[in-house]
């Protein structure tokens, strides 16, 4: 029961919809294939549907239409829980457990799959490691005594632990320094290239979009408006898309001054 | 003869009425407990259910004491004279602090906390174990201490349904019109429902700084 396999795309989207009970559509018809070891960028503004669609590949939601696949397999048929196994998953305050050490935090899915105590203990400190976070200095720290761009890394390190083919990543970096987030990008963009993992990532910083993508989804009011390469997505003619390259030109102009 | 001395002199009755008070209380916590945290955790998710149920616990708890353990008395099953009719009363009245906790604490636990446990592929048990009831403790423990001080106080009142405690020498001195025998009841209460403050406090501040 592991979401690799050898047919088809890692994940896929078939004209699927999300509705709230009160039968607003929050995502719309969405068709989306990702395929595997690619960076799958959501691009959109607040409301667009990212976060929505991110979350139905893991199940925390189920589309109200359509049909989600997860390397190959329909989504539905996956147990949630093996499936959320298989798919690491961070968000924009790492969610981390504020009573847990860093170590506990980071085992967290090896430990639910009961890996053994020694395997879960080496595999720890090579997560810390990959992160840039050296054990002896951070395995028995709490989150508390972290800084936020420390925390990330955490997170980053607890959702790769047990080595899921897909990571789901909504705004990672989105509440950190200017600084701090230029560098966690530059480490995270070398590491998903090292790691090929299948990502899907959400942002409304179209910087990061070009940056970390290899493909860009760019969402608009739960609609899908066109998948780009990041050359592609400066020249698009799409009014949606040209909204967020001005966005960008603009802060390249204020630079320049 | 100061009041300290009566207490002194009446030592064996003081102690086995001060174990009877503790018996009462630890019986009707016991019983509070049993219910109040399956209930508020169930309650957790059930929002308008919640307002009904917190809704009638408030209303017990506006009954007044003396009143409640009569209405318990003609109670099939429960009720008559005695202990028995007195735990269930104050169990009632333990109940409120200890469901409120329950469910604000676990409400207040940090939605990404919860939402990255679901997430990672915990099951609902392991969120509830293992995150949110861990994460709330501090909150539930502060209920806890709410009801057991109340407890030990309404408890002087049972000795009106005969189920002895240390209210027995707080009726017996109302009736002889005598401070010292109230007084032996009083103290030795109040010192109890101190100490119990006292105790959970610490523990509360130990869940919570961890």
């Amino acid at each position: 029961m592991n979401p690799v396999s050898d047919a088809g795309e890692a994940l896929e989207f078939s004209n699927v919809t999300f509705r709230l009970p009160s039968a607003v559509a929050l995502l719309s018809n969405l068709n989306l294939a990702v395929a595997r070891g690619e960076t799958l960028i959501l691009l959109g503004r607040s409301g667009s549907g990212k976060t929505t669609t991110l979350r139905l590949i893991n199940r925390l939601l189920e589309p109200s239409e359509g049909e989600i696949f997860i390397a190959g397999r329909a989504a539905r048929d996956w147990n949630p829980i093996q499936l959320r196994r298989g798919i690491g998953y961070v968000i924009q305050d790492a969610g981390l457990f504020p009573h847990w050490s860093v170590e506990r935090n980071v085992a967290l899915v090896p430990h639910l799959e009961n890996w053994e105590p020694e395997r879960i203990r080496a595999r720890v400190k090579e997560m810390l490691d990959l992160v840039g976070l050296p054990p002896a200095d951070f395995a028995l720290r709490k989150p508390s005594e972290l800084s936020g761009g420390q925390r990330q890394r955490v997170g980053v390190a607890r959702a790769l632990a047990a080595d899921p083919p897909i990571l789901l990543m909504d705004e990672p970096f989105g509440a950190l320094d200017p600084v701090t987030r230029a560098e966690l990008q530059r480490e995270f963009r070398s590491l998903a290239a090292r790691l090929k993992k299948t990502i899907v990532f959400v942002t409304h910083d179209v910087r990061e979009a070009l940056f970390l993508g290899t493909k860009i989804a760019l969402l608009s009011q739960g609609r899908l408006v066109n998948i780009y390469s990041p050359e592609e997505f400066l020249r698009a003619a799409e009014p949606e898309a040209r909204a967020f390259a001005a966005s960008l030109q603009m802060a390249n102009g204020e630079e320049a001054r | 003869m100061s009041w300290f001395d009566f207490l002194v002199r009446n030592r064996d009755e003081v102690l086995a009425r001060t174990v009877e008070h503790i018996g009462l209380v630890a019986a009707a916590m016991a019983i509070a407990l049993a219910i109040g945290l399956p209930l508020g955790v169930a309650l957790v998710r059930r929002r308008n259910l919640q307002r009904w149920v917190l809704g009638i616990a408030n209303v017990v708890q506006t009954i007044p004491s003396l009143a409640l353990f009569g209405f318990l008395i003609p109670v099939p099953w429960i009720g008559g004279v005695g202990a028995s009719t007195a735990i269930v009363a104050l169990a009632l009245y333990a109940l409120l602090p200890i469901l409120r906790n329950t469910c604000t604490g676990i409400m207040g636990v940090d939605a990404a906390v919860v939402e990255s446990a679901r997430a990672m592929g915990m099951t609902p048990r392991q969120v509830l174990w293992q995150v949110e009831l861990p994460l709330a403790a501090p909150v539930l423990l502060a209920g806890i201490r709410v009801a057991t001080v109340i407890s030990i106080g309404v408890t002087t009142i049972a000795a009106a349904i005969g189920a002895g405690g240390l209210g027995v020498f707080i009726f017996r001195g109302v009736a002889m019109v005598n401070n010292k025998v109230i007084l032996a009841g009083a103290i030795p209460a109040a010192l109890l429902a101190v100490f119990a403050d006292f105790a959970l406090g610490l523990v509360q501040r130990r869940l919570a700084s961890r």
